[in-house]
């Protein structure tokens, strides 16, 4: 183990070095060009032996992942923003074929305005193409979580994203240890493919067409197949924190024991929130955080288990719905609670759209809204748009 | 896991992944039935220029040594191409209702 | 709460204002810190007017939000004193290090500071004599180093001398010309 400074980039390219795939094909776009520039420097200096594939497009990028998959190698990409919105048919070809695809993202908003920076729309839109996802929150995380999602991708066949913000993490430095090559190397094991379009003793057909009579029996088989990945990634994250001593749960809690409210929120702002807590503990108020690393598949149970000992949440969502109903972490996370006995009165901050800073007195104006919420015992605002001009 | 093809399958049967996971499982699907003209070639005519077993999209003619030996009816839709590319001077196959 | 040491640098596309960012911050690792060094990006122009920001901790560093309160601000070019309102948000008893021909005393008037420390360093007649280009960035370093005293100056000294081996690899008049230059800006930094 070895501490280095690494913007997000940086560090996403050099676990991808270190678990060097068989395979990567990659259209570079902001601001996610720098993992593929980087990691196609290490397919130049000869660090890796990938066959580094240059396309058109990145629909082109994950078609061409999809094939080498299909051939039975350990294959990875990187995009963002418009590159996972033209990736968006293939994604479902990638999962619907059980292809365990890796893509280190950049969380970049979807045009139009045109922008460049960070929200969470991007991984949002494609929540249902059935492929896991993870949002970090800060570089040291990003280097670890490529590498915990490869191995569980691998484990149960089902692709993964594992994303960061934005220039807030994709171009900040910091601080972060990481593992040798060789540690990488015995944690991720050799790939051993379930199917390879080379196994030329087994030959077998690709893709076919599957209609009315076996298509939902297909796709009730990867559903059930998702089930799995939520026990097969706690056993990868804990492997993982036996290795490095980072330990990265679907679901992570931040001084909830005895919290009357709390925020659930992802990304970087989930670790600025954080301090905020820090902040207000100190001044003895009871307020905790819940961290969505997961959000595909749900960990519905963790969450309900988490949320349900607050008198009020409120959700932080970093991309809207369109439905006039808040964002998605917002509607899913009503939804998992409506069975519940005890459950908390839940409102929703939609923050952060086109990269908008959030500031720590953002956050802290939040808790007080939601402290107010718990104290009256019933919502005044369900939906709040936080940090844009004309709202209040 | 083999495939199964007498009966419909379900979600906890199918190999994972939307695959068949064995080659040539087209020849358990005989599409023979699905002919409503039937092509009936004639030894006598033919010159073996194999211009039907080339063109036929089902496989269905039938070779052996580089001659033709007949018309595999199994798989034979009765699409008629044998018939219409056969060298009208051989014209060695007739289509010919199969209603009794 | 946890203690921040926060920065930040104004210059103009291409006068390396990031590149400044990133070599600070690695420099302030090597002294055992932890460190966050990351640019506020918009449309990338030369000439155009950049910033860049460090936040350093003696542990984890959780926050990823701009730096709005820096406890130092170092501006590589005097041009944008007109234009820019460099001392925003600007911490009471901080410093503001300024790449300038003028004399302290004048840059502290003219930005009208009272409670942080002004210094002034001639970063452009530096690069100029010494790179034979106006580079002022890495020579901000030193004065940086000794205005601020976050580093310790030997080992940060060797940290970004390290680091500019890495990026001029092989080419070392480059990366003798800026230790040199970075230990005359060290030596000539006037502070009022």
């Amino acid at each position: 183990m070895k501490t280095v400074a690494k913007t997000g980039n940086e560090a996403m390219a050099y676990a991808m070095k270190q678990i060097n795939p068989d395979v990567v094909a990659a259209y570079p776009i902001t601001p996610a060009t720098e993992v593929v520039q980087i990691f196609s420097n290490y397919v130049a200096d000869g660090e890796v032996d990938t066959e580094f594939v240059a396309v058109e497009s990145e629909h082109s990028a994950l078609s061409a992942c999809v094939g080498a998959s299909i051939a039975g190698g350990r294959v990875m990409t990187s995009t963002s923003s418009q590159g996972l919105a033209l990736m968006h048919e293939i994604l479902y070809i990638a999962a619907g074929n059980r292809l365990p695809i890796v893509i280190a993202l950049v969380n970049r908003s979807l045009s139009a305005p045109i922008n460049i920076h960070c929200d969470h729309s991007d991984t949002m839109g494609s929540r249902e193409a059935g492929w896991m996802h993870l949002y970090c929150a800060n570089s040291q995380e990003a280097y670890d979580s490529l590498i915990i999602a490869l191995k569980t991708a691998e484990a149960t066949a089902v692709p993964a994203i594992v994303s960061t913000d934005a220039f807030i993490l994709s171009h900040a430095m910091e601080r972060l240890e990481v593992l040798e090559d060789s540690d990488v190397q015995n944690f991720i094991g050799e790939y051993r493919p379930r199917f390879s379009a080379l196994d030329l003793e087994n030959p077998k057909t690709y893709g076919p067409l599957d209609l009315q009579d076996y298509f939902f029996e297909h796709k009730r088989a990867q559903i059930d197949d998702f089930s799995k990945v939520l026990d097969a990634y706690d056993k990868a994250a804990k492997d993982y924190a036996e290795l490095s001593g980072r330990y990265y749960p679907a679901l992570e809690e931040y001084k909830t024991e005895d919290a009357d409210v709390a925020i659930f929120a992802a990304g970087s702002t989930a670790d600025t929130a954080k301090e905020v807590v820090d902040d207000l503990r100190d001044q003895g108020r009871k307020v905790g955080l819940v961290r969505m690393r997961m959000w595909r598949p749900l960990p519905v149970e963790q969450i309900k288990k988490a949320l349900t000992k607050f008198k009020a949440v409120a959700v932080m969502d970093r991309s809207d719905t369109m439905a006039d109903f808040g964002g998605p972490v917002f509607l899913e996370t009503r939804g998992m609670l409506y069975d519940s006995e005890e459950k908390p009165l839940i409102t929703d901050y939609v923050y952060g759209l086109g990269g908008r800073n959030i500031k720590l007195t953002d956050i802290a104006r939040v808790y007080d809204d939601i402290e107010q919420v718990a104290k009256a015992g019933k919502i005044e605002k369900l939906i709040t748009y936080l940090g844009v001009r004309g709202e209040e | 896991m083999s495939m199964k093809f007498d009966k419909l399958m379900t979600w906890k049967e199918l190999p994972a992944g939307c695959l068949i996971d064995e080659p040539s499982t087209s020849l358990r699907f005989k599409t023979g039935d699905w002919r409503s003209m039937r092509p009936v070639w004639d030894s006598e005519k033919c010159i073996h220029c194999l211009f039907c077993w080339i063109s036929c999209p089902d496989s269905a003619i039938k070779v052996e040594n580089e001659k033709i030996t007949g018309i595999d009816y199994n798989y034979c839709k009765g699409c008629g191409i044998c018939a219409s590319i056969c060298p009208p001077k051989a014209s060695a196959i007739e289509m010919i209702r199969e209603e009794k | 709460m946890q203690q921040y040491f926060e920065v930040r640098w104004h210059g103009r596309g291409g006068q390396g204002a990031k590149t400044a960012a990133l070599l600070f911050g690695e420099a302030a690792m090597e002294t055992g810190k932890y460190i966050q060094a990351f640019p506020e990006y918009g449309p990338e122009r030369t000439g155009a007017p950049v910033k860049a920001y460090n936040r350093l901790s003696d542990g984890p560093i959780r926050i990823h939000t701009q730096v709005t309160d820096p406890d130092v601000v170092v501006v590589l070019d005097a041009s944008l004193l007109e234009s820019i309102n460099v001392t925003e948000g600007l911490k009471k008893g901080g410093a503001i290090l300024v790449n300038t021909q003028e004399k302290a005393e004048v840059i502290k008037k003219k930005l009208g500071v009272t409670d942080a420390k002004v210094a002034v360093v001639d970063a452009t007649k530096i690069a100029v004599e010494i790179l034979k280009r106006n580079v002022p960035n890495t020579v901000m370093l030193g004065a940086m180093v000794k205005v601020t005293g976050a580093l310790e100056w030997d080992s940060a000294l060797a940290s970004i001398e390290a680091k500019l081996s890495e990026k001029f690899r092989g080419r070392k008049e480059i990366i003798e010309g800026n230790v040199k230059a970075i230990k005359k800006a060290y030596d000539e930094v006037e502070v009022a």
